[in-house]
């Protein structure tokens, strides 16, 4: 076991330089540590000035996402044993622009999210009086794999559409508009479809599946995008047979 | 207007399983096995009478139409992503689709027009 | 506040954050990226194929001469090469095609999801059927 491991870490401080450079920091190797263990002993003890997001460091929160040699992962999962003997090289998520560090700007993502109308739409509320929503296991099934986003953007950094088209909607809003569409209790399923199938929407996306790959939590974007597809092209189908049939 | 996308994406997947299905065993015999001899080809009698089949022509159009219509939509996105050749998206377009068009076109009068 | 300040508005476009640009070659950087562009290259030797489909079938409908003609060229190693090349990425296609089957079809019996395996495994299967029928039907005449 070794005693010492080292992190190249991308550095931007945009009062002072025009382009990121790399700093190499020696930090203490402990086979329980996990990179984000290894980036507050930095900041703590030997380079207060990193800056980097990180909250609950256990996998819920989406925060701590960065390209740890050169793969999107969030630094609360990656161990610093599997990455032995090192160097590890610690950079911004891809194809957002950097703010500071390792700190990226995230409000692409944000109204992109925004945009497929993330929440439950109804035609009509149902009030109070009339009681809870009922909603059977097998309902909660259709959709729960798409719930498990926990907006980390660990796909937006791996898809390549995004980063040749920046304005493609992304693996995660998609898969997000999905699990409210296939969610028994909403009724908003043409209005997405007609937001998405628009320019920029699920027709972008070309199967790389690289989203899938990364996502920590299982929620196979790129099988919600082509589920999508087919959903988007039988409603085509429909509507060009039955013109008034379609919602 | 309706958006076209979803029917070119829908000719794009017919099209893909087309080729996935029978290419290979096509391209096996047709361009390997049969001119290198490793197995006797059909004498152009049997090929021609199969031919006259309205079920043959039928099986020999889709055969060709389905895949290059796959062909053009996928060759267009790996242009305009690939390449980034976003200024030129309509040309693409337009070109990918038409080739194929004009194959397409160009089967269907053989095909009508066997004697 | 005493006074009515505007909103703050936050703007995208901040001079000093650093944008990084795409190269021309971002399929070379990653192993599953160039895997997925072979993928999607391997539509042009489906387009290709298709091609000699159609010269075939011309020559076919204009007689046995014409037809030998082809068939002469279609030994050639110039075209047996081709060939050689487009079985390969056919095969791509086709394997990369049926894998990638299940994730778009999500098929429930009785409120169950099929496994993958019997998607993909309906899909290898059909393209055996497939595939025999057709060597039948040219073998046999």
């Amino acid at each position: 076991m070794p005693e010492k491991m080292a992190l190249t870490v991308t550095r931007y401080r945009p009062e002072k330089e025009s382009e990121p450079t790399a700093q190499t920091y020696e930090v203490p190797f402990r086979k329980d540590w996990v990179i984000l263990d290894a980036l507050n002993h930095i900041k703590d003890q030997l380079d207060g000035s990193l800056s980097f997001r990180w909250s609950c460091r256990m996998g819920v929160c989406g925060s701590c996402g960065m390209k740890v040699n050169g793969t999107p992962k969030l630094t609360c999962a990656a161990f610093l044993a599997d990455y032995l003997p090192g160097p590890i090289r610690v950079e911004p998520l891809d194809y957002f622009p950097i703010i500071r560090d390792l700190v990226t700007d995230l409000t692409d993502f944000m109204q992109k999210l925004e945009k497929v109308k993330p929440w439950i739409i109804r035609e009509r509320e149902k009030p109070l009086a009339e009681g809870e929503y009922l909603q059977t296991p097998d309902q909660l099934d259709a959709y729960k794999q798409f719930s498990m986003c926990i907006n980390c953007m660990l796909c937006y950094s791996a898809c390549p559409i995004y980063g040749l088209e920046p304005s493609f909607v992304g693996p995660a809003a998609i898969a997000l508009a999905q699990r409210y569409n296939l969610d028994s209790r909403d009724q908003g399923a043409a209005e997405r479809l007609a937001i998405l199938s628009a320019k920029d929407g699920i027709w972008e996306c070309t199967f790389v599946s690289e989203c899938t790959k990364v996502c920590p939590k299982n929620v196979d974007p790129a099988g919600a995008i082509q589920q999508y597809k087919l959903t988007g092209a039988a409603h085509w189908v429909r509507s060009l047979l039955l013109p008034r049939g379609t919602r | 207007m309706r958006p076209i996308t979803p029917f070119l994406w829908l000719l794009f997947s017919a099209g893909g399983t087309v080729a996935a299905l029978l290419f290979p065993v096509h391209v096996f015999l047709t361009g390997l096995a049969f001119p290198l001899g490793w197995v006797e080809p059909p004498r152009y009698e049997a090929l021609y009478g199969l031919l006259r089949h309205p079920v043959t022509r039928l099986y020999l159009f889709v055969l060709i139409a389905l895949p290059l219509f796959h062909w053009a939509h996928r060759f267009r996105y790996t242009l305009y992503d690939g390449l980034q050749l976003k200024h030129l998206t309509e040309l693409i377009a337009v070109l990918c689709y038409g080739t194929a068009l004009a194959a397409t076109a160009m089967a269907a009068v053989l095909l009508w027009n066997v004697p | 506040m005493s006074a009515e300040a505007p909103a703050p508005r936050y703007t995208l476009y901040h001079p000093r954050w650093y944008r990084r640009r795409v190269s021309v070659w971002w399929w070379l950087q990653n192993p599953t990226y160039t895997g997925f562009v072979l993928r999607e290259l391997s539509s042009v030797f489906v387009a290709f194929f298709a091609v000699v489909f159609l010269w075939q079938l011309r020559a076919l409908v204009r007689g046995p001469e014409a037809y030998a003609q082809v068939l002469a060229r279609l030994g050639t190693p110039l075209f047996l090469l081709l060939h050689a090349v487009t079985f390969l990425f056919v095969l791509i296609h086709a394997v990369t095609w049926f894998n990638l089957a299940p994730r778009a079809m999500v098929v429930r019996v009785r409120g169950r999801r099929l496994p993958d395996w019997v998607i993909v495994g309906s899909n290898y299967a059909a393209w055996l059927v497939a595939s025999a029928v057709v060597a039948v039907i040219l073998l046999r005449g």
